[in-house]
C-alpha cells in the first residue's frame, strides 16, 4: 500500500526551506525572512496532517516508513510516531514559527543564516522525534548540536563562546556514552531497530550499565540536576529565539528518550534505579526552585524555572516504577506518565512565551536584569498583561496548561509515597513565589526609570506571537482532553511494556517488576 | 626472469604517474617562466589519467605478476583510487600557494609524482621488497620536499628531524622484515602466510620481526610513542606539503599495514592486537589532550592526526573483516577531511603570508561563508558530530571494537573524543563568533579552486547522509 511519506516531507520541508533561505544570502533581508516564515508556516500546517490523521485506538507506529539506509550494516531510515511523540513534532512545527517571527526585526546581523540555523535545526529535531532506528536517532540527535552551537555563538549575548562550547561539550559528553550503548545493543538485538531493542531480554548488568549510559544522555539534555549547569549559561546567553528552542523543544527531547529508549530497553534497570531518578528530580524541584528564587537575571530565573519544572517531567516518568512496587493500581502509574508528557507539551509553550516576553523587554532595554525594570505595566499594559498571564501559568495556575500536568503528576505521586508528593508538591508555592516575585519587581509598581518610561507597547508582531501562544495555553489547561486522548493508549503500552520484567529466565529471581503477565490489562498490540 | 608483458597490465596506473613524473621533469627544462603552469596541468592530466587507468584495469578477481611481488586486487584498486583522487585535490590546492611564492616548479611537481608514485607501489605490493621500496619513494620524495622551501630554515629542520627519524622507523621496517624472512624463508607474503601456518608461533625470531615492523608501522603513521617527527614537520613544512603529506600517505600507510600484518603476518593476530591496542589507545589519548594546548592549527591539526591514527588502529586491531573495512573507511574519509582542513589554510595564505595560527581564521565567516562553512564540516566531521561523515566512521570502528567484545575500549575511545571535539569546536568558533582582523583582505580564489574547496566540503556531508556506497566497496574489498 503506497502511503504518503509524511514524516519524511515534515523533516526535510524544513532542511530544504533552510538551505534555501542560506543561498537566498542576505542581499535581501526581507526575501530571507519570508521564505524562512513560509517553510516554517507550511510545515506546521502539513504536521497537523499528522493530528488529523493519527489513529488513537493503537499503539503501534503509525505514518511509517523504512528504507534500507546503510544495508550492510542493517541500518534503515525508519521513520513513525506513536501518541507519545506525535505531539512533539506538532510543538515542535508551531514554535518554529514564533521563533522565526520573534528573530524578524531584531536580528540585523546575517539574518538568513539565522533563520536557515532555526529552519534546520526544526527538520532535525523532527527527525529525533520520528526516528525508530537507533542510528537515524542518534545522527538526528547530534546533528541537532551543530545549528544551536552556532545560534548561540553568533547571535548570543557577551559570554557566548563560554555558554556555547559548554553547552556543545556537555551534551556530546552526554551522548556519546549512549552511542557505545546503542552499539552494544545492536549485537544483543541484531539490528538497530528500537523496537526490537524494547523487545529484547538482557541481564540485570547490561541493562544497568545501558540505563546509566542513557541517563548521562538524557539527563543532560533535560537537564536533571546536578548536571544541569549548562542550561542557564546557555539560556542566558542565547538570543531569544535561541531560548525558546532550547526551552520549549530541546529539553523535551531528553523527556522523551527517557520513554523511547531508558524505560522500556532498561526497565528493571529503571525500576532499581527509580529512586535515583526520584531524588534527583525532587531535588531539581525544590532545591532549584529556591534557586530560581535568587536570580537577578530574567532569562536565568525562566532557565532555572525549566529545570524546575523538568524535574516533575522525570519525577512523573520514574514515579512509575514505585507505584508498581507500592500497589497494584496501574491507572496511577500511566497517570504519572502522561501526566509528564502533558508537563513538557505545556511548559513548551509556557516557558516558550516567557522567553518570548523577556526578549520583548530586552529588545527594548538591552538588559534582563530584573533591577533595572518596575513599573512596566504602566507603559506596556498589553505586555504586561501577557506577561502576568503566562507567569501564572508557569505557576501551575488552575485553568492554564501548566496546571494539568503538575495536577496529574502530584497525584500519581500520592500514589507512590505521601511525602515525595508532598516535596512535589512544594512548586506550587515555589514557583509562584519565584515567578510572581518576579513580575511584582518587573511589571508593577512604579515606573523605575526612564529607561522604563519610554518602553513602546508591543507592535503588530510581538503582539501576534503572544496571543496565539496564551490562547493555545488556556485551551490545553480548560480542556486537555484531546492530547490525554492521543496520547492514553501509546502510554498504556509503555507503561505495560515498562512494568513487565525483561530479565532471562536465569535471573528471574531478581525481578520485582511482574512476569509475564502485563499489570494494566491492556492487551498487547 | 622471463619478462611478460601482460605484467604490464595491472600496473598502468603506475606507469601514467611515473611517466607524468618523467615528461614534468623534461618539460620543465625548456619550458620558460611564464609559462610555468603548463607542468600543473599536464601533472592533473596524468593524475586524472591515472584515476581512469585504476577504474579500467580494477576489478575482477586477483592478480598476481612480477613473480608474485605485485598484486593487483580490489584493496590496491580501491586506494589507489582514493591515493589519486586526494592527491589531484592536493595540487589543486597547491598551485595558487607555490604560484604566490615563485615555488611554481618542475622539482615539487616531480617530487610529488614520486611521492604518489611511491605510495601506489606500496598499496600494490606483494611482497616485502616491494613494499619497502614504495615506502622509500615516498619517504625519500617527502623528505626533500619539507626541505622545499630552501631558504626557512624551519623547514629545513623539520626535514632533518623527518629524515632522521623516518630513516630509523624505516630501519626498523627493515630489521624486522629481514627476521621474518630468515623465520620464514621467503619475502612473499603468499609464501610467508603458508610457513606461517605450518611452523606454528613457537619461533620467537617472528614475533621479535613482528615487533619492529609494528615499531616501523607506527612511525610511518605516526601514532604514539613513535609520533615525535609529526608536529615538527607539520608545523615546519611549507603548507602544500603538509598538505600533501598528511592526506594521501595515510592511506598508503594503511595499506602499508594491511599488507604487512594481514595479508603477510596474519596468523600472528593475537600477537599484534594487543601492540596496536597500545599504540591506538596511547594516541587517542596523547593526540586529543596535547592537541587542545596547540596555538598554531598545523600543529593542532599533527596531534588530530595522531588521535585518528588511534582511531585507525582500532579498527584494525579488532581483526576482523568488518575492522578492516570500518579502518579502511575511516582512513578514506579521513584523508579527504585532512585535505579540506590544509586546503583551507593554504587558501587563507597569501604572498609573504601563511596562516598557521588558529586566530588566523577569525571572522572567517565574514569574509568568505561558503569557505567557513566548508571548513565548519571539516571541523565538525573530525569531531565525529553527525551527520558528517567523520561520525559514520568513528561508528563504524566503533562496532568493530564493540564486535570483538573490547565494550571499555570504545569507552576510552569515546571519552577522548568529547576532548578532541573541543579543539574543533574552538576553530569553529573563530570562523563564526569572532570579528576578522581589521587589516584582513579578501580572499582571493580562483575558479578551481573554490571547486574543488566545495566538492571536498560537500563530500563530507554526502559521504556522511549516504555512506553505504563507500562502505559497502571497503567491505567487498575484505570479504565481508
Amino acid at each position: 500500500m503506497y502511503q504518503f511519506p509524511l514524516l519524511t516531507l515534515l523533516i526535510w520541508l524544513p532542511i530544504v526551506g533552510g538551505i534555501a533561505v542560506l543561498a537566498s544570502g542576505d542581499r535581501s533581508a526581507s526575501t530571507s525572512k519570508w521564505t524562512a516564515l513560509g517553510f516554517a508556516v507550511l510545515t506546521f500546517v502539513s504536521s497537523l496532517w499528522l493530528w488529523f490523521g493519527f489513529d488513537p485506538g493503537t499503539a503501534e507506529m503509525q505514518f511509517a516508513e523504512r528504507v534500507a539506509w546503510i544495508p550492510t550494516f542493517d541500518v534503515y531510515y525508519a521513520l513513525g510516531v506513536d501518541g507519545i511523540s506525535m505531539p512533539l513534532i506538532i510543538l515542535t512545527a508551531f514554535i518554529t514559527i514564533f521563533v522565526v517571527i520573534a528573530g524578524w526585526e531584531v536580528i540585523s546581523y546575517k539574518p538568513s543564516q539565522y533563520m536557515a540555523a532555526f529552519l534546520i535545526m526544526e527538520g532535525v529535531m523532527i527527525g529525533v522525534f520520528s526516528a525508530l532506528d537507533a542510528v537515524l536517532f542518534y545522527v538526528f540527535w547530534e546533528a541537532m548540536l551543530i545549528p544551536m552551537f552556532i545560534i548561540i555563538g553568533v547571535w548570543g549575548g557577551p559570554n557566548r563562546v563560554y555558554a556555547t562550547i559548554k553547552f556543545f561539550i556537555y551534551t556530546f559528553f552526554g551522548s556519546v556514552f549512549m552511542l557505545v550503548a546503542l552499539i552494544y545493543l545492536y549485537f544483543q538485538a541484531g539490528s538497530f531497530s528500537i523496537l526490537d531493542f524494547h523487545a529484547l531480554e538482557l541481564g540485570m548488568t547490561a541493562q544497568t550499565l545501558i540505563f546509566i549510559a542513557f541517563l548521562l544522555a538524557f539527563a543532560v539534555k533535560v537537564p536533571m540536576f546536578p548536571v544541569h549547569t549548562w542550561l542557564p549559561d546557555a539560556h542566558v546567553e542565547a538570543p531569544t529565539g535561541g531560548s525558546v528552542i532550547l526551552a520549549a523543544i530541546m529539553l523535551k527531547i531528553g523527556g522523551y528518550g527517557f520513554l523511547r529508549f531508558s524505560m522500556p530497553i532498561a526497565p528493571d534497570a529503571s525500576a532499581a534505579l527509580a529512586w535515583l531518578i526520584i531524588a534527583m528530580s525532587l531535588i531539581a524541584v525544590v532545591y532549584i526552585g529556591f534557586v530560581a528564587l535568587a536570580q537577578r537575571d530574567m532569562k536565568k530565573l525562566i532557565a532555572y524555572s525549566s529545570i524546575a519544572h523538568m524535574g516533575f517531567v522525570t519525577l512523573g516518568f520514574f514515579i512509575v516504577f514505585a507505584i508498581v512496587q507500592n500497589s497494584t493500581a496501574g491507572a496511577g502509574a500511566v497517570m504519572g506518565v502522561e501526566g509528564g508528557l502533558v508537563q513538557m507539551i505545556s511548559h513548551g509553550f509556557i516557558s516558550g512565551a516567557l522567553f518570548l516576553c523577556v526578549g520583548v523587554l530586552y529588545d527594548r532595554v538591552h538588559s534582563r536584569e530584573i533591577a533595572d525594570y518596575g513599573g512596566v505595566v504602566n507603559t506596556m499594559p498589553w505586555f504586561g498583561a501577557f506577561f502576568v498571564y503566562f507567569a501564572m501559568a508557569n505557576s501551575g495556575l488552575p485553568g492554564t496548561s501548566g496546571f494539568v500536568g503538575e495536577f496529574m503528576v502530584i497525584l500519581a505521586t500520592f500514589r507512590a509515597n505521601f511525602w515525595w508528593a508532598l516535596l512535589a508538591a512544594t512548586t506550587l508555592i515555589l514557583a509562584a513565589a519565584y515567578t510572581l516575585w518576579m513580575i511584582k519587581r518587573v511589571v508593577f509598581g512604579p515606573v523605575a526609570n526612564d529607561k522604563v518610561a519610554a518602553l513602546k507597547d508591543l507592535d503588530r508582531r510581538e503582539t501576534f506571537n503572544l496571543s496565539a501562544l496564551a490562547a493555545v495555553v488556556l485551551a490545553l489547561g480548560l480542556w486537555p482532553a484531546p492530547l490525554l486522548e492521543v496520547m492514553h493508549t501509546s502510554v498504556e503500552h509503555l507503561v505495560t511494556q515498562v512494568t513487565t520484567c525483561k530479565l532471562p529466565a536465569e535471573e528471574v529471581g531478581a525481578c520485582v517488576l511482574s512476569r509475564p503477565e502485563p499489570l494494566a490489562a491492556v492487551a498487547q498490540p | 626472469m622471463h619478462f611478460d608483458a601482460a605484467n604490464l597490465l595491472p600496473i598502468l596506473p603506475e606507469i601514467a604517474v611515473l611517466l607524468t613524473a618523467a615528461i614534468v621533469l623534461v618539460v620543465d627544462l625548456y619550458i620558460d617562466e611564464r609559462h610555468r603552469e603548463v607542468i600543473h596541468g599536464l601533472t592533473l592530466i596524468g593524475l586524472v589519467v591515472a584515476i581512469a587507468l585504476t577504474g579500467v584495469v580494477g576489478g575482477g578477481a586477483t592478480e598476481l605478476v612480477f613473480a608474485g611481488n605485485v598484486v593487483r586486487d580490489p584493496l590496491a584498486d580501491l586506494l589507489k583510487g582514493a591515493i589519486l583522487v586526494v592527491s589531484l585535490l592536493v595540487f589543486i590546492y597547491a598551485r595558487p600557494w607555490l604560484r604566490d611564492r615563485g615555488m611554481l616548479v618542475g622539482e615539487f611537481y616531480m617530487l610529488g609524482l614520486f611521492s604518489i608514485l611511491g605510495m601506489l607501489v606500496m598499496v600494490a605490493a606483494n611482497s616485502f621488497v616491494t613494499v619497502y621500496l614504495g615506502l622509500e619513494l615516498l619517504a625519500l620524495s617527502l623528505y626533500a620536499l619539507v626541505a622545499f622551501d630552501r631558504d626557512s630554515s624551519r623547514g629545513a629542520e623539520a626535514a632533518m628531524k623527518y629524515f632522521v627519524l623516518g630513516a630509523l622507523g624505516s630501519g626498523m621496517l627493515l630489521y624486522g622484515i629481514s627476521m621474518v624472512y630468515g623465520a620464514t624463508g621467503s619475502v612473499e607474503f603468499g609464501a610467508v602466510a603458508e610457513a606461517l601456518a605450518t611452523q606454528g608461533m613457537e619461533n620467537k625470531v617472528l614475533v621479535f620481526g613482528l615487533v619492529f615492523m609494528v615499531i616501523g608501522i607506527g612511525f610511518k603513521f605516526g601514532a604514539v610513542p613513535f609520533h615525535m617527527w609529526l608536529p615538527d614537520v607539520y608545523e615546519g613544512a611549507p603548507t602544500p606539503v603538509v598538505l600533501l603529506l598528511g592526506s594521501a600517505p595515510k592511506i598508503a600507510a594503511f595499506g602499508l599495514a594491511i599488507r604487512l600484518l594481514v595479508d603477510g603476518l596474519g596468523s600472528l593476530q593475537a600477537d599484534w592486537q594487543g601492540m596496536l591496542l597500545i599504540l591506538a589507545v596511547l594516541s587517542i589519548g596523547l593526540g586529543n589532550v596535547v592537541a587542545i594546548a596547540q596555538r598554531n592549527i598545523k600543529r593542532m591539526l599533527a596531534y588530530s592526526t595522531i588521535s585518528h591514527v588511534g582511531f585507525i588502529f582500532l579498527g584494525l586491531l579488532a581483526g576482523t573483516e568488518q575492522g578492516y573495512a570500518a579502518a579502511m573507511f575511516y582512513t578514506i574519509t579521513y584523508a579527504v577531511m585532512a585535505t579540506g582542513a590544509f586546503g583551507i589554510l593554504i587558501i587563507l595564505s597569501r604572498k609573504g603570508f601563511d596562516a598557521e595560527r588558529i586566530e588566523d581564521l577569525k571572522g572567517l565567516n565574514e569574509r568568505d561563508s561558503w569557505y567557513a562553512a566548508m571548513m565548519a564540516l571539516v571541523m565538525f566531521s573530525m569531531a565525529g558530530v553527525p551527520p558528517l561523515v567523520g561520525f559514520m566512521g568513528k561508528l563504524l570502528v566503533l562496532e568493530a571494537v564493540v564486535r570483538i567484545g573490547f565494550v571499555w575500549l570504545a569507552v576510552v575511545a569515546v571519552i577522548f573524543s568529547i576532548i578532541g571535539a573541543f579543539y574543533y569546536l574552538r576553530v569553529v568558533r573563530y570562523i563564526y563568533f569572532d570579528k576578522p582582523e581589521e587589516d584582513a583582505p579578501a580572499l582571493a580564489s580562483s575558479g578551481g579552486v573554490r571547486v574543488a574547496m566545495s566538492l571536498n566540503g560537500l563530500a563530507l556531508l554526502a559521504l556522511g547522509v549516504f555512506p553505504a556506497t563507500l562502505l559497502a566497496l571497503c567491505q567487498s574489498v575484505f570479504g565481508a
